[in-house]
């Protein structure tokens, strides 16, 4: 109860202090028209946006540690998420002000017009794709391998169980965790990497090959893809993961590879409804008529004809089936049906890890290997997603 | 209901893709070939498969979905002739993930609506951006780092919510709510950045229409314009989205329900998933498929009854 009487006092204090703030930039300022004109909504919006960060401010400077020594963890956590948002700020734009200086004149002009979410998201993926790439050079240790202490507590300090040899700690049996999230980025990213290639090379092919012919197997096909589109993909995928895990056992055959067959499928059903739309606005072309003239068969119309110039919708949807794929795979894995052991991922990472997760509030670093896990897969998909976005905007020519 | 029907000899035909049966997977590698045959005939699965799945079908349409095989061999292997169907142990379940839903479409859908308006009426301001950036960050997290943040905050940190959402029946409604509040928020923050972001763009998308020019023109309030004018103009693409948003919910929910220990549908299904009881997930998948049919459905004639044009055909 006193919680919800707490938040009408300060609803109240602040909507006074809507009225009070523009009252008074009216009187100070002689009824200039920012004051005059200003809606009591956004008067409410700048004192809200005041308090928040005086609140911010306010808190970030607490103390770590309560006086009966026990940490404050939501301090702690507050800090370092607002550490690494400065951080994140800051990369980003010592990133763009390289990339404005740098390179050719092409990506320099790309780099001026750029916000500062794009070249975040264009640094993210950049980073993921080189750790990704030289895992095993840069990770510690093997990612299977067993190491002396399990549980060790992420921060390397003794005193709190940790382990200077394993920065981020060790798992339930011991093996460590850096080492397992580097070559998480090798499993997770280049598993969903070459799903989404598949689902592509499937979905498009077949959507522009039934753009192109149209007729009874353009009605096949879509027919068929509108079936498997009515299952929720997650649940398809899960039930078909079920069958597959029988197979792989009794044919030997990893069970991974099954899994980017199924996604691929899957999604393959999206890229064909994209490229099949797209393929049919292209295929009224006079060029593509006066190809057909020519007497160019099927191969150069798709290929040469059809993709150059359906290339700007299939790269943003590329992006976004990226993170759909990577997001399924992980989920998959949390599920436990997906990406299976040794092998690193962040899925599986998360859900054995979660029960740390608990022991939050005593020490805060023990809940950081569950959450860094999740947080990995996070944060590409957000990068990604901030590049795409500003893809869309830049070839819609949207400037609302 | 013609896709309805399809997606179910879908779902027939790749559950029966499974090499061997459940009579084997359940006696495991010392079974004698008698006592595989028993339980085949037990279990009806001696017969075609074409024959199966009418029977299959036929008893879905009449509710009857069947008797789980995990049960069923539960209830033998105890000497106890009480089996329990498919249908008693979906209903329950299916109870629990609807109210599940509609808590989170309770909360998600006013704040979604609520904050597109904001953010049209505020666009390009300080407001808009942080509201942009947030969804965007909240649409491309997977849903169980939300879960986990969450937990972490509100039920480890700051003990405002039990992080395990054990209901069960004849629980006070009260309670039930609070148990069953993290799993809810969670939802929200995945469903509601999609439908706000939608809300804001077909508001925008209509801002340079004449008749906005004209509102605006006659010296109403930007908020007026927006609410009384642009609103109803824009309901169509809102009401699909919140629809599909809805059905989105649905796939959602298992991976939720499983990090909070949620007894719906969804953990139900990942359940028979791992064990292979297949006339549960047949009913399952078909349940799942069928809400998100009919979400779709009832989206179109909606946004079908939001416009008048289409209301009353010339």
């Amino acid at each position: 109860m006193s919680g919800i009487m707490g938040f009408a006092i300060v609803l109240a204090a602040l909507l006074l202090g809507a009225y009070v703030f523009r009252v008074a930039g009216q009187a100070v300022t002689k009824n200039a028209p920012t004051f005059r004109d200003m809606g009591f909504g956004v008067a409410f919006g700048y004192v809200l946006g005041a308090a928040i960060l005086v609140w911010a401010i306010w808190y970030y400077f607490q103390p770590k540690v309560l006086e009966t020594g026990v940490p404050n963890a939501g301090v702690v956590f507050f800090r370092w998420a607002v550490q690494g948002f400065i951080i994140a700020a800051v990369a980003a734009f010592l990133f763009r002000l390289l990339g404005r200086h740098v390179g050719t004149a092409g990506t320099r002009k790309l780099f001026r017009s750029m916000p500062l979410t794009a070249s975040f998201g264009i640094l993210v993926i950049l980073i993921y794709a080189f750790v990704a790439v030289f895992a095993g050079a840069i990770a510690p240790y093997g990612q299977a391998e067993i190491l002396g202490a399990a549980n060790v507590v992420a921060g390397g300090d003794p005193a709190l169980g940790g382990n200077p040899e394993y920065p981020l700690g060790t798992d339930q049996i011991g093996r460590d965790i850096l080492s397992r999230l580097i070559f998480g980025a090798q499993n997770t990213v280049g598993i969903a990497f070459v799903t989404t290639c598949l689902a592509f090379f499937i979905g498009g092919s077949l959507g522009f090959l039934a753009a192109t012919l149209q007729g009874w197997l353009d009605q096949l096909l879509s027919r068929g893809v509108d079936v498997l589109m009515a299952i929720p993909s997650l649940i398809f995928a899960l039930l078909l993961m079920t069958i597959a895990s029988v197979w792989a056992n009794k044919l030997g055959i990893p069970l991974t590879i099954f899994m980017v067959l199924i996604i691929a499928l899957i999604d393959s059903t999206r890229v064909y409804r994209l490229a099949r739309a797209v393929g049919q606005s292209i295929v009224v072309m006079d060029y593509i008529e006066a190809a057909k003239l020519r007497g160019e068969g099927l191969g150069y119309l798709v290929f040469k004809e059809i993709l150059p110039n359906a290339m700007a919708p299939l790269l943003a949807e590329f992006g976004l089936r990226f993170c759909f794929v990577f997001l399924m795979i992980a989920a998959l894995s949390f599920l436990g049906v997906g990406i299976q052991p040794p092998l690193a991922d962040w899925g599986t990472m998360v859900r054995d890890l979660a029960p740390f997760i608990n022991f939050a509030a005593f020490a805060p670093t023990a809940a950081v290997a569950p959450l860094l896990a999740a947080g990995a897969i996070a944060l590409l998909t957000v990068g990604v997603n901030f590049v795409v976005d500003w893809m869309l905007h830049k070839t819609s020519g949207l400037k609302e | 209901m013609v896709t309805l029907f399809v997606v179910s000899i879908v779902i027939f035909v790749a559950v029966n893709l499974l090499p061997g049966d459940f009579a084997e997977a359940i006696l495991g590698q010392g079974a004698t070939p008698e006592s595989v045959a028993k339980i085949r005939e037990d279990l009806g699965l001696d017969q075609g498969m074409i024959v199966r799945y009418f029977q299959w079908f036929g008893g879905m349409v009449t509710l009857d979905l069947g008797t789980s095989f995990a049960q069923l061999n539960f209830a033998n292997s105890l000497g106890g002739a009480g089996t329990v169907t498919v249908a008693d142990q979906i209903a329950p379940r299916l109870a629990n993930t609807m109210f599940l839903a509609t808590v989170t479409a309770c909360i998600a859908v006013p704040l979604a609506v609520t904050l597109g308006i904001l953010a049209a009426l505020y666009r390009n301001t300080a407001f808009d951006r942080a509201a942009n950036i947030f969804t965007l960050s909240s649409i491309s997290s997977p849903e169980f780092f939300m879960a986990y943040v969450l937990i972490l905050f509100l039920a480890v940190l700051n003990p405002i919510f039990p992080s395990l959402s054990n209901i069960f029946d004849g629980m006070p409604f009260s309670e039930r709510l609070e148990k069953s509040m993290l799993p809810a928020l969670t939802l929200t923050l995945v469903v509601t950045a999609h439908m706000m972001r939608m809300t804001r763009a077909a508001i925008i998308n209509l801002l340079a229409s004449p008749y906005i020019e004209m509102a605006r023109l006659k010296g109403l309030s930007p908020m007026r314009v927006i609410v009384k004018h642009a609103l109803p103009n824009a309901l169509a693409p809102i009401i699909n989205v919140i629809a599909l948003n809805l059905a989105y919910l649905i796939t959602g929910v298992v991976v939720v329900e499983v990090v909070f220990v949620y007894p719906g549908i969804g953990q139900l299904f990942v359940d028979s998933v791992k064990i292979r009881d297949i006339p549960v997930v047949q009913a399952c998948c078909l349940i799942f498929a069928a809400a998100y049919i009919l979400l779709n459905l009832t989206a179109d004639i909606l946004s079908i009854l939001s416009n008048p044009r289409l209301r009353h055909p010339k």
